[in-house]
């Protein structure tokens, strides 16, 4: 059978429908390893990954990390902070020195969208993209959308609404490009300010009233505001924000059908969702922290397996 | 025990009433050592030892009707030596173990044993459910004199003598349309 139609994971743009199939079924796989009592299997036992964050990150380096582990390959990691990078150093040379040290595969976030694609073409060694600047965050696509696959069934035909700062998001975008690949339908929804301008191109609708987009969808996705990303003030206030686009418990229950809601992390509680939602039966953030690392043991054991 | 002794292009090794015959033999060897399987479970090696185990699972619920017997199917993929030594992609099969093994005997299952390197794998691979009390091995076709590791079958149902640009093909009624055993030359 053919693997995956790409050498590094830098994008959903890059992988075709048959890829997210085929990573979607490596993962089923996985996500049984992972409920057996010994969870871990030998395959990348002569693999090593670093794992390069040039940006703060909890939820996703410690699942790169633990599907590194479970997969039993060598990891190394790296912080910006605490590196020769505050010294001067420029991207190819910290990352020419780490694969000096004979390191296969390289995890990265970068502030900077683009990097790995960047970086891709200036390295020997096989780029996973952890997340660049606002362009994409392609694990975290597929594992939102295995997540709906696990709870509804199919993606393809569901209707996804995203909620928030789309201007600014890595997510949406990479949601957007794999839900679309899935055959599902896609909403963006959040104040003017920050919807990109043309974001109609990929084919999503458009709606700045959050009651009417929730009324349209079976999955609302709600995203957080990333504040350390907006250079001037997109909207009045976080309160105003909050009032027209934070999902709370009487809208929720006042929808003539029950829709699944996902937060891709981490969660500023009282902001883009109310506490009693995400902790509600409806939520599935656990589930998609939880498929995360199956996942990406998926994407890390198919893009290894190819010969070196 | 029937040998493979034609010359024709691509010999059919055993088909018919002979196979039904090798499968009869093989669960009444099972039976002389497992008695009624309350301590013991099959396990069929993905992708193509799974329809063994259960057609073995099926005739030996024919025979003892009224006993559990219990069989999964085993997928080694994780756990094989040739990952990224190979050209072609690996990709995993389902492996569905719905009971324990810690403290059973598992009859592992394959179609053909080959170079014995799937059933290393295989060995592995059954470690992350537990520790069996005994592991045994049961072959449809064993491959003599072609062995990379020292492994051998308990209970085999045909031998064949082969070199190595052939391949021994097992078809299964349930999938294929019939039970039939072939030996293929110069497969590339």
């Amino acid at each position: 059978m053919a693997g995956l139609s790409t050498r590094h994971l830098l994008g959903i743009k890059d992988l075709n429908p048959a890829d997210i199939q085929l990573i979607f079924e490596t993962a089923d796989n996985f996500k049984t390893v992972l409920n057996r009592p010994i969870k871990k299997v030998p395959s990348l036992r002569d693999v090593t990954i670093a794992n390069i964050f040039f940006e703060n990150s909890t939820r996703t380096r410690l699942s790169f990390e633990l599907a590194e582990r479970r997969l039993s390959a060598d990891t190394i990691n790296f912080a910006a902070s605490s590196s020769s990078v505050s010294k001067g150093e420029t991207l190819i040379d910290t990352v020419n020195n780490i694969l000096a040290m004979k390191v296969d595969m390289v995890v990265m976030r970068h502030p900077y969208a683009g990097a790995g694609i960047f970086l891709s073409k200036h390295v020997k060694a096989q780029i996973v993209n952890a997340g660049d600047g606002a362009h994409e965050h392609p694990t975290q696509a597929l594992l939102d959308a295995f997540s709906i696959r696990e709870k509804l069934g199919d993606v393809a035909g569901k209707k996804v609404v995203i909620v928030g700062d789309i201007l600014h998001s890595r997510v949406a975008l990479s949601n957007i490009l794999c839900l679309k690949h899935l055959g599902a339908e896609v909403m963006v929804c959040g104040p003017t300010t920050l919807i990109p301008k043309y974001i109609g191109s990929l084919g999503v609708k458009v709606e700045h009233n959050l009651v009417k987009a929730l009324n349209w969808c079976d999955v609302a996705n709600m995203l957080r505001i990333q504040l350390e990303r907006q250079d001037i003030k997109y909207f009045p206030s976080l309160r105003e924000y909050t009032m027209l686009y934070g999902l709370n418990k009487q809208i929720l229950d006042s929808l003539d059908k029950e829709i699944i809601v996902m937060h891709p992390g981490p969660i500023n509680r009282g902001v883009e969702i109310t506490s009693d939602v995400a902790d509600s039966k409806q939520s599935i953030i656990l589930d998609q922290v939880e498929n995360g690392v199956a996942i990406r043991m998926a994407a890390l054991f198919l893009l290894a397996g190819q010969n070196p | 025990m029937p040998k493979s002794t034609h010359t024709m292009q691509n010999p059919t090794l055993l088909d018919g009433q002979k196979f039904q015959i090798t499968l009869q033999r093989l669960c009444r060897q099972l039976i002389e050592n497992h008695n009624d399987f309350s301590e013991s479970v099959l396990i069929g090696i993905q992708p193509r030892g799974i329809y063994l185990a259960k057609r073995i699972a099926e005739e030996l619920r024919k025979i003892l009707p009224g006993k559990t017997i219990l069989q999964g199917d085993l997928d080694i993929t994780f756990y094989r030596d040739d990952f990224r030594r190979r050209e072609s992609q690996l990709v995993p099969n389902q492996t569905k173990i719905d009971f324990i093994i810690e403290g059973k005997k598992v009859v592992m299952m394959d179609d053909v044993l080959w170079t014995g390197r799937t059933i290393r794998a295989a060995m592995d691979a059954l470690q992350a459910f537990g520790r069996p009390e005994k592991i045994e091995l049961l072959t449809l076709v064993d491959r003599r004199y072609s062995r990379h590791i020292p492994v051998s079958a308990d209970y085999v149902g045909i031998e064949v003598d082969s070199i190595a640009s052939q391949k021994v093909v097992v078809s299964w009624k349930e999938t294929d349309g019939e039970d039939k055993i072939v030996l293929l030359s110069d497969v590339k």
